[in-house]
């Protein structure tokens, strides 16, 4: 079946009274100093956030944000400048701004606009943007109710729904005219258990760029409040956990934050060109088993990660980083592949208008092995069982890279036993992968809550990974 | 303040007070609106070419209702007609879905107030340095950091960072302020090189509220360069039970886990290691710390310095522990009131949402020691200068992070070590401060001298 592709421009056109001659004018000014390449980034973002909080409905609020980033490209430089109002003088203004980078005779512009279309990996019409604040606020409600319903020990639940609906428009002085409306949602758990004077968090979440009957299958607010009820819970009764190197076995999906950190970021264009990744010149060498294969995905439908274009109007992609332990590929924008000479991944994205894109990740996995995972955890004799973590973060330059473990085991004699608190694993990037011994066949990726930041700069992404078992990595607890 | 500074100030105060009559007509029992406006100006230099300018200013209304007791909130970065209707109308339909909540509302109006002294928060310096000088000092300072060493080869760049902001809060209880507030600041981020190939990258840098406080540019660059050189060869060490001594840097993240176990927010809903600890021993004798909104550093405000708070309630000095025992939580008016307390005038006020805590100036109190003398009293133990991760639990107290640092052997700096964690709880951790450097310099709106913890475990190999 074929939808017709949503004309996404016309807001642009017909709501914020934008022509493409304006457009075409602003780049001209834009590269009125010289300069290689200009483009305009137009966007309009309307978000709603609510919240129940002692079983009340304490907070609403709803942000509208509207601007224009121009930039311009000069070499490796970069000039830009933005400005929150679109009349036509001061989008001139902001391209002159820009313009300022560059020093030589004024470059002609292309003649005319490329439109192209761009795939409809998620909805629009019917998107949670679209819904009643009423259907939004039941789902907090219910998983209020949810929560404190698992068990008496919960003393404090807090529930979140926040959505937002992301117009963007690139017009560019390769030609480029892209447009797409990107819908975004997340349901996000807080809560707290006490027993006596022992407490515990527990928190959980999920969502995409969905309409709200993603929240009505399995994914539902009572989903997601008893999985938070669930660990604070279990977490009540954890003892410390080890201290030192030994055998980790991480679980299926959000624990794929491993190689976001470990791998992705370092395999980004621009640390690369500019040879500050611990990965740079490493193309074509083993930086993992055999038995990995990562790709980043941006074309998987729903995903919070996956975008229809990314934000310089290029078609996103899958692209394949790790293959068999051998690295493939870095993720690039236009910049950065121009400059070395490598394709462009359509990975260039920006937080907002205020922003100068840059390479990111949209959706980062490991593909299946052959393992079962109970075979995984069975050939463990000590080790570390880790299903659900916090953050990482990674030190693109040294390669070192954590993550901090949220819900967690002990592995004795090939089962997993008594849970242990929170802890932060670290190793080294181009190292750790090496020592994959084990890939299971369940595949899964997180539930939707991922936000990376690089520079400053927040994007949402999606991470996923089956069952792997490393067979050593530094885990820091405080126990034996 | 030049005449186009005062017509712009008229002009939001004008769209403030526009939006809260508008508001009230619609149905608002209570309104607070807030108007930001900012510019800002990056500039990156790399291996001494500019790599990116940017140069932009931007704005934005917020508007936070009351009907009754219930409560909504609405921003926009356009201040069209239409917008500001939508802006008002959206607040109103919002606040009606909400639930009562007998805590909710504007703070009382005899609480409202704000420090009426010159803050020095604002220097016209800053806007009027030439592009051409700010690219200068970046440059410098990365031309510094790589003439340093002949093993510093490549660089993150050096920048240069100015913005100013302007925000007006008013309300409709009678409160309307307003200030301006300056930042320069510049770095370098310079890359080494072992004989192996290994790489590693640290920076440095100097900010203010004005151009004639910042540092040398060739000093900057130099420090910079040291602190990357002596991570380069970094090792593991076994995992075991050591003395730990965090840098100045470190430190402050560590005392800053202080305000946010205080939190007042945490605090109601026993969130926190701290929940029920009020007048009780939470750290060793040797510690204090204070939250200080008021602080003014040798002529120039602090970082954390503004004459009121999110609620319009005077910025102050409170003292969150005091000789190692818990003596205020802090709090804003919504949790104050679920505390039965008084507001320390912590609120923090972004576009839309609820006010939130935040911190003013907060440090721990200086103690006697220099650095050296700390590090001099330990026979092997660790010198933390970076941590990764977010592996604080305020709920438990339960640390855990990644660090690189120094190991010290004998009481000096023997060599670098990295890819290890520090982990122990937090409870404990503040009542094993055996020692408190002299070395208290505020960077940021936080700060905390060099401080010495017995009792953690490190992890490594």
């Amino acid at each position: 079946m074929t939808i017709p592709a949503p004309d996404h421009k016309r807001y642009f056109i017909e709501k914020l009274g934008l022509s493409e001659r304006l457009m075409e004018r602003c780049l001209g000014e834009a590269l009125s100093a010289g300069g290689d390449y200009a483009d305009l980034y137009f966007e309009s973002v309307t978000s709603t956030s609510l919240g129940i909080d002692e079983s009340l409905v304490k907070s609403a609020s709803q942000g509208i944000s509207v601007g224009c980033g121009i930039r311009v490209v000069s070499g490796e430089r970069t000039g830009y400048a933005y400005t929150d109002d679109l009349s036509s003088d001061r989008l001139l203004r902001a391209a002159r701004t820009a313009a300022l980078i560059a020093s030589g005779p004024a470059k002609e512009l292309m003649s005319g606009f490329r439109h192209t279309d761009t795939p409809s990996l998620y909805p629009v019409a019917g998107a949670t943007s679209d819904a009643e604040i009423a259907a939004k606020l039941a789902l907090i409600e219910r998983a209020d109710k949810a929560a404190r319903a698992f068990d008496s020990r919960i003393t404090q639940v807090r529930a979140g729904f926040n959505d937002e609906l992301r117009r963007i428009l690139v017009a560019a002085s390769d030609g480029t005219f892209a447009s797409d409306t990107q819908p975004l949602a997340r349901l996000n758990v807080f809560v707290i258990a006490k027993d006596g004077t022992n407490t515990a968090r527990g928190t959980s979440g999920g969502g995409g760029r969905v309409t709200m009957d993603f929240f009505e299958g399995d994914k539902s607010p009572e989903h997601y409040a008893r999985e938070a009820a669930r660990t604070a819970i279990l977490q009540l009764g954890a003892i410390e956990a080890p201290a030192g190197e030994m055998p980790v076995v991480l679980g299926p999906g959000w624990p794929g934050v491993l190689l976001h950190e470990a791998v992705g970021h370092g395999l980004e264009a621009d640390f690369n060109r500019k040879k500050t990744s611990a990965f740079a010149g490493l193309i074509g060498q083993q930086v993992a088993s055999p038995k990995v294969t990562v790709v980043d995905n941006g074309l998987m439908p729903g995903r919070r990660g996956s975008i229809n274009m990314d934000d310089e109007g290029n078609p996103t992609q899958e692209t394949v980083l790790i293959e068999n332990g051998i690295l493939k590929g870095f993720l690039s924008d236009k910049l950065n592949s121009r400059l070395m000479g490598m394709p462009n991944t359509g990975s260039g994205r920006r937080e907002s208008y205020h922003h100068i894109p840059m390479p990111r990740m949209t959706n980062t996995y490991m593909l299946n092995g052959e393992d079962m995972p109970e075979d995984i955890i069975k050939s463990v004799k000590r080790g570390l069982y880790a299903v659900n973590f916090g953050g990482g973060q990674v030190d693109i330059t040294n390669g070192k890279f954590v993550f901090s473990a949220s819900e967690a085991y002990l592995i004795e004699d090939g089962r997993v036993t008594r849970p242990v608190k929170g802890a932060t694993l670290i190793g080294n990037g181009p190292e750790a992968l090496k020592y994959v011994s084990m890939v299971g066949n369940d595949l899964a990726l997180d539930e939707g809550i991922g936000t990376c930041g690089k520079a400053g700069q927040s994007v949402p992404v999606g991470v996923g990974m089956p069952t792997v078992k490393l067979d050593r990595m530094t885990v820091g607890g405080t126990g034996q | 303040m030049s005449q186009l500074a005062s017509q712009v100030s008229s002009d939001l105060k004008q769209l403030a007070s526009d939006v809260l009559s508008k508001a009230l007509k619609a149905g608002a029992t209570d309104a607070e609106a807030v108007v930001y406006e900012g510019d800002e100006f990056s500039a990156l230099v790399r291996l001494g070419q500019v790599e990116t300018l940017k140069e932009s200013g931007s704005r934005a209304v917020g508007l936070r209702v009351f009907i009754g007791q219930r409560t909504a909130s609405t921003s926009s970065s356009d201040f069209s007609s239409e917008s500001i209707e939508r802006l008002v109308e959206g607040a109103i339909t919002l606040a009606k879905i909400t639930s009562e909540d007998p805590f909710a509302g504007l703070p009382e109006p005899q609480e409202f107030g704000k420090i009426e002294e010159d803050q020095h928060l604002y220097f016209d310096d800053v806007n009027e340095m030439p592009p051409a000088e700010r690219i200068e000092i970046a440059r410098r300072t990365e031309a510094a950091a790589m003439a340093y060493d002949a093993r510093i080869q490549n660089s993150g760049g050096g920048d240069f960072d100015t913005s100013t902001s302007h925000k007006i809060l008013m309300n409709s209880r009678g409160f309307t302020g307003e200030y301006r507030r300056s930042y320069c600041g510049f770095s370098a981020a310079p890359i080494a090189h072992d004989e192996k190939g290994n790489m590693q990258r640290n920076y440095w840098f100097s900010n203010s509220r004005t151009v004639e406080k910042l540092e040398n540019p060739e000093e900057i660059g130099h420090e910079a360069a040291r602190r990357t050189l002596r991570r380069l060869g970094a090792r593991q060490v076994k995992t075991q039970k050591a003395p730990v001594v965090f840098s100045p840097e470190i430190a402050r993240s560590i005392i800053g886990n202080i305000f946010d176990a205080a939190n007042g927010d945490s605090i109601y809903r026993n969130a926190s290691f701290f929940s029920g600890m009020l007048g009780e021993q939470v750290a060793g004798e040797n510690i204090t710390v204070i939250d200080d909104g008021t602080i003014i550093h040798d002529g120039i405000g602090g970082f954390g310095t503004r004459p009121f708070d999110g609620e319009g309630l005077p910025t102050r000095r409170t003292v969150l522990v005091e000789r190692g025992v818990l003596k205020n939580y802090v709090s804003n008016t919504y949790t104050a009131r679920k505390l039965n307390m008084k507001s320390t005038g912590n609120a923090s006020r972004g576009l839309a949402g609820n006010p939130g805590i935040g911190a003013g100036n907060f440090f721990l109190e200086a103690g006697s020691l220099t650095p050296e003398q700390i590090i001099g009293d330990v026979k092997n133990g660790l010198y933390v200068t970076e941590t990764m991760g977010f592996g604080v639990n305020l709920v438990t107290g339960d640390y855990s992070q990644g660090a690189s640092g120094l190991w010290i052997e004998n009481g000096e700096l023997a060599y670098p070590v990295e890819e290890i964690t520090i982990a122990g709880n937090l409870k404990d951790m503040y009542k094993n401060i055996v020692a408190i450097g002299n070395d208290l310099v505020f960077r940021g709106a936080s700060a905390a001298p060099t401080i010495h913890i017995e009792g953690m475990t490190i992890a490594g190999a």
